[in-house]
């Protein structure tokens, strides 16, 4: 083609061009609407994510009726903070204590709670932490820098479409008398999968 | 169904390696891919295990050498062209104008 004003776009990679091509033609036939798009990349960029689930556990660890309630019916309890939708319409929350530490995978793909964690980090949809988590969760954890006594015993969960996981932390020593919203930014993502504990108090 | 994506308990599949401070998504092309995923699925001509299993599917050393938005990206693809939204002739000839610079 000659004699036209645009740029060329030669320097596309195959997957980027496949893109393009995929939103231009479903946009041009009224599929997609490039605006709506860029509201759900906006929500899931920049609102859904992690510090929803930490306002959860920081609720927990300062009410003991919610945490009773989030333990017996995560769901619910994590709607009444308003945190509902897609990729988390049913929820099970798995308390840590200091005997029992639990560490959730998606050993098929990459289910994750997305209303509470937001959309997942790419080592948990790779191939590595998939495979390894269910053989050698302690050895996953390690290269994490997350290493538990022996006598801790270590349970796994395997994430299906259904039903997705979030860990409950344990509530760190000297944080008594701490706000909520203090606790909550104790709660790093990495604790509420398993990977990594709550942060100790400046 | 088994197959490439079924890996737990797989040994030597490399280091775990974590970003630190990740962004959410790692390139344009991913914020779109993703968008359009979700925006095609309200549809409802396919059900997330659809998804999946088209996801799935992929050749598994291409599935073991892809991204996972690129797992996306060619499931998306199938599910587009089975139920007729789009031919795979017409994404080869938009991508075609778009290397033009028509589009």
């Amino acid at each position: 083609m000659t004699g036209h004003d645009h740029q060329h776009d030669s320097s596309l990679s195959p997957t980027e061009l496949r893109v393009k091509a995929l939103e231009s033609l479903l946009t041009e036939k009224g599929l997609v609407d490039p605006a709506a798009l860029d509201i759900l990349i906006e929500t899931y960029e920049n609102k859904v994510g992690p510090r929803n689930g930490a306002r959860v556990v920081a609720r927990a660890w300062t009410d003991p009726d919610y945490k009773k309630r989030l333990l017996e019916d995560g769901s619910s309890a994590i709607a009444e903070l308003g945190y509902t939708g897609r990729q988390g319409e049913d929820m099970v929350v798995l308390e840590n204590t200091p005997s029992v530490h639990n560490l959730v995978v998606c050993t098929l793909c990459s289910c994750y709670p997305w209303p509470v964690l937001g959309l997942p980090p790419v080592w948990y949809k790779a191939a590595p932490y998939r495979s390894r988590a269910v053989i050698d969760p302690r050895g996953v954890m390690a290269e994490f820098g997350l290493v538990l006594d022996d006598d801790v015993e270590v349970r796994v969960w395997d994430s299906t479409a259904e039903l997705r996981y979030l860990v409950l932390p344990e509530r760190p020593a000297g944080t008594d008398g701490m706000s909520e919203e203090a606790l909550a930014e104790l709660v790093t993502r990495d604790s509420m999968i398993g990977t990594g504990l709550a942060l100790q108090p400046k | 169904m088994n197959g490439a994506h079924d890996m737990g308990g797989m040994h030597g599949l490399g280091p775990i390696d974590p970003e630190e401070n990740e962004p959410v998504f790692h390139a344009e092309w991913e914020r779109r891919a993703f968008a359009i995923t979700l925006a095609m699925g309200a549809h409802g001509a396919w059900n997330l295990d659809m998804s999946r299993l088209a996801r799935e599917k992929s050749d598994p050393a291409v599935y073991l050498g892809t991204s996972y938005y690129e797992h996306w990206l060619h499931g998306l693809e199938q599910l587009l062209i089975e139920h007729g939204f789009v031919t795979a002739e017409e994404i080869e000839s938009r991508e075609q104008e778009i290397l033009g610079g028509a589009k």
